[in-house]
């Protein structure tokens, strides 16, 4: 007994190692963690990283396709396209992470509550849950949008709304299973409470599937902020957005499709090196799964 | 099957419910003036006056939910400020033409994207298998509003193939397909790897079934086996997916819309949301979770008739 609880740490240690070798080890999710990682250290160090102002406006260049003083172009104000994505990038991933932050949250304990509660509570929030993903995404947002107003706080909150049924799901289900677990009886005789059991045993058994999500999730979080800010509805200009370049990308289609197809490109790389991060984490956290599919 | 399919109604029925009650929730705890903060700043009172009564503003909060719910499962979802025009007329004029583009994208998609999961089924593990894994999981989060810019650019700007905006003559099909290729594409792209990704596993976990290893016993060629015996039950997992994914892929389609300045749902509600037009925008909501739920329940009825096993399960 004893030794097994002086093992346990080394264990968990070597099981991460194994998952992050498992990670890096294949070419997709080698490149797929190297993408994600230059995206986030443009986010981080944006001002670094970006080779100009993104709001300095150049009216002499405007318009100017790639070249070596700017590698993607310029806008129609003559703005550094690259040095825009770079800042876009700043938004991106913090619309991101804390829309996908809040989703959890707010799925996470309304699973918690689903798979620890009675019955009718189980059942009456996996109705809700059903409830809201039925509802049309961009028309259900742009009808939020016309209510309280286009913010970043209001696109969280979509976000937030929108992305919750997936968290409930998979906290919900894994709480179920848990339940009856061996070792969650055995906790549960010796008189850990509800809480306890939660905390102590349950969330850490969650973290897998709940990362593997979330790698799934920033990918259609990108996709919906570019989507509702190219329809104007999202981040709000002069603040850089990828959508906010495609819609005036968009505007200037015909006489520099140079910009929007720059403005592309970063949801591009992101969305792929994402989803394909995503699933090698699912398969380097469940390599049973890896070999059999 | 009759008593599964009930309850899948039932249920249905419910979602269509929590949802519009869920859409109540969120109208009305809005602070200050809803007649106001839905008519925008230039509304005169008048017009506030007229939606507060719509809306039956003036009446306690139960009762307001009660009938907001009853108008909407009735299919009133009130005036439009601009046309006085019922909403529900204009919606369900818009309707067919982005369910035509959805439809039709997702059609090119299961074309191209069952094939390519059958071939990759049938070599696991090869270079080709990988090759089509990668293709299929890079394009499957790509969002489709973005391909059609990019569909835009190159063969509308640059090559010129297509036209780049509107939905062609009234009357003239030839016209309407030659719009419609491009917008059917974008919508498309993305399910092409999703449904090969699909069709794939699906495919994998049936030819591993005893049965499948008779069939072969007796001789019959891989080929047959994939397509007469496997992918019928390889593709019941796709139909319940299609269901589900109807919402993302009218979703998608509102954006396409948008970019190709095509007639439709998303145009109108994009320019509702322009005008503050806020009865279409809810109509739009309302009839799109409809047709949603409708679809969800067809699927399940699909399964049902080709799986029985999986209705009596429940």
């Amino acid at each position: 007994m004893t030794d097994q609880t002086a093992a346990a740490p080394r264990a968990v240690k070597a099981e991460r190692h194994a998952t992050l070798r498992r990670l890096l080890g294949t070419p997709t999710g080698a490149v797929a963690s190297l993408v994600v990682a230059a995206f986030v250290i443009a986010a981080l160090a944006a001002p670094l990283v970006a080779p100009y102002d993104p709001n300095a406006i150049d009216p002499i260049n405007r318009m100017q396709g790639p070249s070596a003083a700017h590698w993607l172009g310029t806008d129609q104000l003559g703005r550094d396209l690259l040095s825009r994505i770079v800042f876009g990038t700043r938004t991106a991933l913090y619309i991101a992470l804390t829309g996908t932050g809040a989703a959890l949250g707010v799925g996470m304990a309304m699973g918690m509550i689903a798979g620890l509660g009675g019955k009718i509570l189980d059942s009456a929030l996996v109705l809700l849950n059903d409830s809201i993903k039925s509802l049309p995404l961009v028309l259900f947002a742009l009808a939020l949008v016309t209510i309280y107003g286009a913010s970043v706080p209001a696109l969280i909150v979509i976000i937030a709304i929108s992305m919750a049924p997936g968290y409930f799901r998979v906290v919900r289900n894994q709480v179920l299973v848990l339940n009856n677990a061996d070792f969650i009886v055995a906790a549960q005789s010796m008189g850990a409470s509800r809480l306890r059991l939660a905390a102590t045993h349950m969330l850490p058994n969650l973290i897998g599937p709940i990362l593997v999500l979330i790698a799934m999730d920033i990918p259609a979080v990108i996709g919906i902020e570019s989507g509702l800010s190219f329809l104007g509805q999202g981040i709000q200009p002069p603040q850089s957005s990828w959508g906010n370049m495609l819609s005036e990308g968009y505007t200037y289609v015909r006489q520099a499709p140079h910009i929007a197809i720059a403005a592309g490109l970063p949801i591009v790389l992101s969305t792929i090196a994402f989803t394909f991060l995503g699933e090698t984490l699912r398969d380097a956290l469940d390599p049973r799964r890896a070999v059999r599919t | 099957m009759t008593t599964y399919l009930l309850r899948r109604f039932a249920l249905g029925l419910c979602v269509l419910i929590v949802s519009m009650l869920l859409l109540f929730v969120l109208i009305y705890a809005v602070p200050g003036d809803p007649a106001a903060i839905a008519l925008g700043p230039r509304a005169s009172e008048a017009q506030k006056a007229f939606f507060r009564e719509q809306m039956g503003l003036d009446q306690p909060l139960a009762m307001q939910a009660a009938s907001f719910l009853w108008n909407l499962l009735h299919g009133d979802f009130g005036t439009d400020i601009l046309s006085q025009r019922p909403v529900a007329d204009l919606v369900f004029a818009a309707l067919p033409r982005t369910v035509t583009l959805a439809v039709v994208g997702v059609i090119w998609a299961a074309a191209i994207g069952t094939p390519l999961g059958i071939w990759a089924a049938l070599r696991p593990n090869t270079f080709i298998d990988w090759l089509i894994g990668v293709i299929s999981t890079s394009v499957v989060a790509l969002p489709a509003f973005l391909m059609a810019i990019y569909a835009l650019i190159l063969f509308a700007v640059m090559l010129n193939w297509f036209p780049a905006i509107g939905a062609g003559e009234p009357g003239d099909l030839l016209d309407q397909l030659h719009h419609l290729a491009l917008p059917a594409f974008a919508i498309g792209v993305a399910w092409v790897g999703y449904i090969a990704r699909l069709v794939r596993v699906s495919m994998l976990e049936t030819l591993a079934q005893p049965h499948v290893r008779t069939y072969r016993s007796f001789g019959v060629s891989d080929l047959r086996i994939a397509l007469r015996y496997v992918l019928p039950i390889a593709v019941v997992p796709v139909i319940s997916v299609l269901g589900v994914g109807i919402g993302n892929l009218l979703s998608g389609a509102v954006l396409v819309e948008v970019v190709f300045s095509r007639p439709g749902l998303g145009s109108l509600a994009y320019d509702a949301v322009l005008s503050r037009n806020f009865p279409v925008l809810l109509g739009a909501v309302v009839v799109t979770t409809g047709l949603y739920v409708l679809a969800n329940f067809l699927a399940d009825a699909l399964i049902a008739y080709l799986d029985p096993r999986l209705a009596e399960k429940g």
